[in-house]
């Protein structure tokens, strides 16, 4: 029994240790050396790929949590007269946690299970293969642009997300609930400081968004090439992404506001 | 008159998985000759030209390409000698969202900084030479598994390689594509004087056109020699099964497994 557990902690740690590892080089040998001769269009390319495609989602999503968010902040603000406060209440919730969240929850599932799919359908083809005996290398020509464009897109995709959930809270607080106009966005200028709420907000999802890009490139990098090998990857990309972005949500918070 | 050699594989080991594939295996390929490897399936036919192409690293041994050791070179000099071969993939591997004519430029536009009309001037030039000048607009997944192929040949050749590796060009193909590849291997071969090495299990149609043929089984080279010699070595019962297709023999037709009774008598229980 006790050997039993010995070789399955023994077995997890040998495979941990070789993903990182294996990872760590992958992202290493893509962005070290001299980057390939058409990297910003072809990150451009990508960054239409992942961002202009994720937009009606994203912004679909952010409207609703603004509208829920708002609805269920009046319920409670409203029981002490202090409904004018909404503003504040959804713009902080917005900028400082839900935007850069929700938002890399999205991205792992739209853009990051299709980013595994994409390079891992290209392996199993040997596309990749065929690319390094051309001579060219898959991780400067394809994973590096892919790499680039996930860190560009996802904190732009933030600040559309918070943009439109704030005008969806002030539907709901100020067009329905009948919450005063000034009183939502003055108490919110007020309130909002730009380098604790704003700032910290885009350096969450930069970091979420080096997570998600790095585990769906690698996960569809080194992707065991045939159907089931895919389905197993990408389901593993949003999975272990979607994890990674809430921990390292809740330690970058407790550095950010911690005390 | 034995040209020099273009490629030589010295002692090579290489073992995947903790399986041995390749066991102190020794190659020499001539240049401008048509050298086969024939082997059954899964005998890693196609990791040796992996390994020749320096997408694997060797156990133990050595692959000397024009003189340089891929197995122990920078990776500046393992790409410059990628540019001297050409890869034919037994699935094409073509880019799906590139159209044919973009595939054949793919090479051309990473490694050359071409006028457009010049560059156009030599996509077509290889389609022509592949027979498929009139599909240039078309995308992969609009071709054929042997146009495929020899639109994959077209890029292949795109770069003017000094040695090509065939993977399996003649599986899963109909006669006619057959035919066709196997006269364009051995024109290519001709007129542009490429070192070729094919990889394949068709031995008919690799006999018909190799100059030299090595036999892979359990591990190691059964015979070597010109393919019209080869036929001949009749001593060896394992090279003339897989010659002639014989479905027993060194190589069984019953996976191992217990008396067949023993085994049925178990299901009874």
């Amino acid at each position: 029994m006790i050997s039993a557990y010995l070789r399955f902690i023994g077995r997890f740690t040998l495979a941990f240790t070789q993903t990182v590892g294996r990872s760590g080089l992958m992202l290493w040998r893509t962005l070290w050396g001299r980057p390939h001769g058409k990297l910003l269009p072809l990150t451009i390319v990508q960054i239409f790929q992942l961002g202009i495609l994720s937009l009606p989602i994203i912004l679909t999503a952010g409207l609703f949590i603004g509208m829920v968010l708002s609805l269920q902040g009046y319920n409670v603000l409203v029981d002490y007269a202090a409904e004018e406060s909404l503003g504040s209440m959804v713009a902080l919730s917005l900028l400082r946690e839900l935007g850069p969240v929700v938002t890399a929850l999205l991205f792992a599932g739209r853009a990051g299970s299709a980013l595994t799919a994409e390079i891992g359908l290209m392996q199993s083809t040997e596309q990749l293969a065929s690319m390094e005996m051309m001579a060219v290398s898959p991780l400067k020509r394809v994973i590096a642009p892919r790499f680039l464009a996930g860190i560009v897109t996802l904190p732009i995709l933030t600040l559309f997300f918070n943009v439109i959930a704030i005008w969806g809270g002030y539907l709901i607080g100020v067009s329905w609930k009948g919450v005063d106009g000034g009183a939502y966005w003055s108490v919110m200028q007020g309130s909002v400081e730009y380098l604790p709420d704003v700032f910290n907000g885009i350096i969450k999802s930069v970091v979420f968004a080096v997570m998600i890009a790095w585990v769906a490139l690698y996960n569809g990098y080194y992707v065991v090439p045939n159907a089931q090998g895919i389905s197993k990857a990408t389901t593993q990309t949003v999975v272990v992404s979607s994890l990674l972005v809430l921990a390292m949500d809740f330690v970058l918070t407790v550095f950010m506001f911690g005390s | 008159m034995k040209q020099p050699d273009h490629l030589v594989i010295k002692n090579l080991c290489f073992s995947r998985n903790e399986r041995l594939l390749f066991d102190n295996l020794c190659f020499e390929f001539e240049r401008g000759k048509i050298t086969a490897i024939l082997g059954p399936s899964g005998i890693g036919k196609t990791t040796l030209l992996k390994l020749i192409g320096g997408q694997l690293p060797v156990d133990s041994g050595e692959i000397i390409f024009n003189g340089l050791a891929i197995h122990n070179c920078s990776e500046k000099q393992l790409y410059d000698a990628r540019k001297k071969m050409g890869m034919l993939f037994q699935s094409g591997a073509l880019f799906n969202e590139l159209s044919v004519f973009e595939n054949v430029a793919f090479p051309l536009r990473e490694h050359c900084k071409l006028d457009e009309s010049l560059l156009s001037i030599l996509v077509l030039m290889k389609l022509e030479a592949v027979g498929l000048r009139g599909a240039k607009d078309l995308k992969p997944m609009e071709l054929s598994g042997g146009m495929a192929r020899r639109v994959a040949l077209a890029r292949a050749i795109a770069l003017d390689p000094e040695m090509i590796l065939y993977d399996e060009p003649f599986t899963g193909q109909d006669p006619i594509s057959m035919n066709v590849l196997l006269n364009l291997v051995k024109q290519l071969n001709k007129t542009l004087g490429l070192t070729s090495i094919i990889v394949s299990h068709d031995v008919n149609e690799v006999l018909s056109i190799a100059d030299n043929v090595y036999v892979l089984a359990d591990k190691k080279i059964i015979a070597h020699g010109p393919a019209d010699l080869l036929l001949e070595q009749t001593d060896n019962p394992l090279l003339q099964q897989f010659l002639h297709g014989q479905s027993d023999g060194p190589v069984p037709f019953h996976f191992q497994a217990e008396d067949f009774v023993v085994d049925l008598q178990k299901v009874n229980k």
